[in-house]
């Protein structure tokens, strides 16, 4: 009874409006950012939409034979008497580079962000992962460099193959390229299980190993499998350096030192040559749809499985 | 497993240091055989910490340093020729949040069994069976046993630490450490667990940590009673709330401060 602001009615008024700038402020910020969120769909389809507008001419007309086109291993696009645009070689090189580049990179990486993550003591976790960033952030061109230079005159000495720039060569620059984000996805992975689990297999007498196995492993599965797709995600999209670490010849490979040509260093390489509105430049394009395709494809399983995953 | 008092914990002139700071000063206490002991004191008064020094699982953390000795049977557990791992299967903990391991109930159940044995030595059989007999000594089995492979993440609380119990009970330890297991769970959870305390007392030794007065009161045998890192007061519990013997002791429990 005695509280002043209870006694007194003057200190209870009408509550205070907005200024009509901020109402209309906010509501304008509402607008742009729901805009740059719905633009990223926007972008994506019209994307598509322009690739797929140039390549369509050829993939519509007579003469061209789709399925040549998928399953030919046979591209003569320059060929005066047989041209022929069959990318069937270059779908198995972008395949083989990437699937070798995962062989390398995964169990590295994957052990790379259990150490970083698990074993290591802070200082040491600092620099390697400052380390790691650093590595990521060497551009691609760089990369293809140590892989024309470097890296085949190793393998040249090492394997005695007649060329150093091969499917092993672009595997390991590719491996070398996908580390760092498997690296960082997968520490973030698995920093970002409690520790209390960590805590309770200790109390039961769990070594960090058993740890790591038993109850790391099951529990970051979706983070580590997310760092492994962006990794898969970064090979096959990787141009410049798969350029000029590969050897650039069409070619179904037969061994690791064979060269190989990739999808993206075909379009890359041919399609400043390729007189705008030819059909060699529009087939360009239609590889172009092809690759958007297959990337497509990789996140959608990706997503499906992480679901799948995260479902159980 | 108990020593010729009767004790199954002993420490003596134990002292740990948080880097700096002492968070235990020359604590020593016999904790006794077969019954259910709380700790009791003011928050940050190092209940936590001397409960999980008991296991060790305090050396976690690169910065902790320990001076004294703990004895279970008359053997310093921080003698250089014990094993972790054998000493955390004879003492098991049960956390303050239940933190069941992100696996099936059945794989939470036989985590200790497959980390402590050999693979092949495990025969499916006996692992059903280690399955069955400790959830039904937790009382989950009847509602469980249809649910064996769902996530013991998405378990009820209640539910959650009793299966944190049950997993304790295939490596039979001898000491079971509770880290004020009621504290996220309501009052039937609480009983619950209250209830399962007393059906386990006699075959394993219960320490328990609580900032619950009542709950000390019922569970408990004897209490001990710690403030700034210190023990000050450790007898029968009816002795330590009818008749504490320091002025400090009262106080607390008639909570002047807390
Ligand atoms: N990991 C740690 N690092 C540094 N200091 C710690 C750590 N754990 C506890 N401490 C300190 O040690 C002291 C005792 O902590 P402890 O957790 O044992 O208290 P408690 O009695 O369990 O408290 P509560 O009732 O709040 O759980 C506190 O002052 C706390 O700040
Ligand atoms: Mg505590």
């Amino acid at each position: 009874m005695t509280d002043p602001a209870l006694s007194n009615p003057r200190t209870v008024g009408p509550r205070p409006r907005r200024r009509a700038w901020a109402v209309i402020g906010e509501r304008a910020l509402e607008t742009v950012i729901r805009a740059s969120g719905v633009s990223a769909i926007l972008f994506v389809l019209a994307i598509f939409f322009f690739v797929f507008r140039e390549a369509a001419p050829v993939l519509f007309s007579d003469d061209f034979n789709f399925l040549e086109f998928l399953f030919s291993a046979q591209w003569y696009p320059t060929s005066d008497i047989n041209v022929r645009y069959g990318t069937w070689a270059l779908t198995v090189g972008s395949f083989s580079v990437t699937a070798l580049a995962m062989v390398l990179a995964v169990p590295f990486g994957l052990g790379a962000a259990i150490y970083i993550s698990e074993f290591s003591g802070p200082r040491q976790r600092e620099t390697l992962k400052i380390t790691i960033e650093l590595l990521a952030a060497i551009p691609s061109v760089v990369w293809g460099f140590i892989g024309l230079t470097v890296m085949s005159r190793i393998i040249v000495a090492l394997t005695g193959a007649p060329v150093g720039v091969n499917l092993l060569n672009g595997g390991l620059i590719l491996a070398l390229m996908s580390v760092p984000i498997i690296v960082s996805i997968g520490e973030d992975a698995l920093k970002a299980v409690p520790d209390s689990y960590r805590e309770a297999a200790q109390a039961l007498g769990a070594t960090r190993w058993q740890i790591v196995f038993r109850v790391l492993l099951p529990a970051a599965k979706n983070g580590l499998l997310a760092a492994v797709l962006l990794g898969v995600g970064r090979a096959v999209g990787e141009t410049m350096a798969v350029l000029m670490a590969t050897g650039h010849a069409v070619h179904l490979p037969h061994s690791l030192v064979d060269s190989v040509r990739t999808l993206t260093a075909n379009i890359a390489a041919e399609l400043g040559e390729a007189p705008v509105g030819s059909s060699h430049y529009q087939v360009l394009f239609l590889t172009g749809v092809l690759l958007f395709c297959i990337t497509f494809a990789v996140n959608l399983t990706a997503d499906l499985v992480i679901r799948g995953v995260r479902r159980k | 497993m108990m020593d010729a008092h009767g004790h199954a914990i002993v420490t003596r002139g134990l002292n740990l240091w948080y880097g700096p700071f002492q968070a235990l000063i020359d604590v020593t206490a016999g904790i006794p055989h077969g019954l259910i002991t709380s700790l009791i004191g003011p928050s940050g008064c190092g209940k936590t910490t001397l409960l999980r020094c008991f296991n060790r699982v305090n050396e976690r953390f690169a910065y902790v340093r320990t001076t004294g000795a703990i004895e279970l049977l008359g053997k310093n557990i921080y003698d250089p020729d014990v094993s972790l791992i054998e000493l955390r299967k004879a003492v098991g903990m049960v956390f303050q949040r239940p933190n069941p391991l992100p696996i099936s109930v059945y794989e939470n159940v036989v985590f200790g069994l497959r980390i402590h044995s050999r693979r092949a030595s495990l025969k499916r059989a006996d692992l059903d069976a280690a399955v069955e007999q400790a959830l039904t000594e937790v009382g989950l089995w009847k509602d469980l046993k249809d649910r064996l492979q769902v996530r013991a993440t998405t378990l009820q609380l209640e539910q959650q630490q009793k299966l944190c119990i049950a997993r304790l009970l295939p490596l039979k330890p001898e000491i079971i450490l509770m880290d004020e297991p009621c504290s996220t769970l309501d009052v039937d959870g609480t009983r619950g667990i209250e209830e399962l305390m007393f059906a386990l007392k006699g075959r394993y030794t219960i320490v328990i940590v609580t900032h619950n007065m009542a709950q000390a009161r019922r569970t408990s045998d004897e209490c001990i009673f710690m403030l700034l890192g210190k023990v000050i007061e450790h007898t029968r519990t009816a002795d330590l709330f009818l008749s504490p013997k320091s002025p400090r002791t009262a106080e607390y429990i008639e909570g002047r401060y807390g």
